[in-house]
């Protein structure tokens, strides 16, 4: 996209605040309202944002599709891992007061945390790799 | 005033649906399903769902026409004109609607504490959350801890549908490559 320099200039300024807001929503879960849902939806409606204007070819350069194959399954498997260490530890599934020997609540705190992160591995790539695959049809 | 709000974005919605219904041209059906969602995501947020809000926003309005709109450039921007006639299709959706309007008597008027869901298990966690988990965004600590096991499901809903998509898509592709078809293209 060569002409559409408003654009181009508007989705530069936007794109990184785009994924400040994303990281807030992920990270200010615990809080207010959001999680990884909501913040990997953001993040990669981010990335199609900037495949729109500046091309899929420089989307690909900075977020390959095989890392998106590793990290699509990765998400998963970190929610469910957290999982099994509660078993490890002598809880239920998903028991996250098992994480922290001293106090239940930061096992609480730490198992949403990392719970979260799987959540939003898995959502963002998922949709980022689904627009990958759509938009590369095309040409 | 919320009442206000809530009725102008309803019209608004209704208005979107029906140009959708009347639309031919599929650019402009994807481009007005795209406001159909940031609607949807406004009167979300007036309702106090900001989570949906934001989920609707980013997917409804934003990755979803994307998708459609590269999807449509696949295939041609004109819906084809029906074959058969409309009598049939229109009095089934009539009778459907008219079915769930008759189904929206029964519920619980809007925030209604009596109800089953807010008086129950819903209480229950709005009581235990803080003590047991110190997590103040009470829907946080349902979604990930109280109900974990439904989230990892959803997780693995999202994966599946994921590697569903791609093996679709991904799949077509390699064997027209294969025959030479996409040569010089991709």
């Amino acid at each position: 996209m060569r002409g559409h320099l408003i654009l181009r200039v508007v989705s530069k300024l936007l794109i990184p605040f785009l994924l400040l807001f994303a990281l807030y929503v992920q990270f200010h879960g615990d809080y207010g309202p959001g999680g990884g849902f909501q913040a990997g939806v953001i993040v990669a409606a981010a990335f199609v944002l900037y495949a729109l204007i500046f091309g899929l070819r420089a989307t690909q350069k900075v977020i390959p599709p095989a890392l998106l194959e590793v990290a699509v399954p990765l998400g998963v498997l970190i929610y469910a891992g957290v999982g099994v260490v509660t078993w490890g530890l002598g809880g239920n599934f998903l028991d996250y007061g098992m994480l922290d020997s001293h106090d239940p609540s930061h096992g609480q705190h730490l198992g949403i945390l990392l719970v979260e992160a799987g959540v939003l591995l898995t959502v963002s790539s998922t949709m980022l790799l689904i627009f990958y695959t759509f938009a590369g049809r095309g040409r | 005033m919320e009442f206000l709000i809530n009725l102008v974005l309803l019209l608004f919605l209704s208005a979107v649906t029906i140009a959708i219904i009347g639309v031919r041209n599929l650019f402009a059906v994807v481009v007005l399903g795209g406001a159909y969602s940031f609607l949807m995501a406004t009167l979300l947020i007036a309702m106090d769902a900001v989570d949906v809000g934001m989920t609707e926003a980013a997917v409804g309005a934003g990755v979803s026409t994307v998708l459609l709109l590269s999807a449509l450039h696949l295939t041609k921007t004109d819906e084809a004109p029906g074959r058969h006639s409309n009598v049939l299709p229109m009095a089934l959706s009539v009778l459907t609607g008219l079915a769930l309007v008759y189904g929206t008597w029964d519920l619980p008027r809007y925030g209604d504490a009596d109800t089953p869901m807010n008086t129950y298990v819903g209480a229950e966690y709005l009581e235990r959350s803080i003590d047991e988990t110190t997590v103040p965004n009470v829907v946080t600590s349902v979604l990930a801890s109280y109900r974990g096991y439904d989230t990892l499901g959803e997780t693995a809903v999202i994966f599946t549908a994921g590697i569903g998509v791609l093996m679709l898509l991904k799949g077509r592709r390699r064997r027209k490559d294969e025959d030479g078809e996409d040569e010089g293209r991709s």
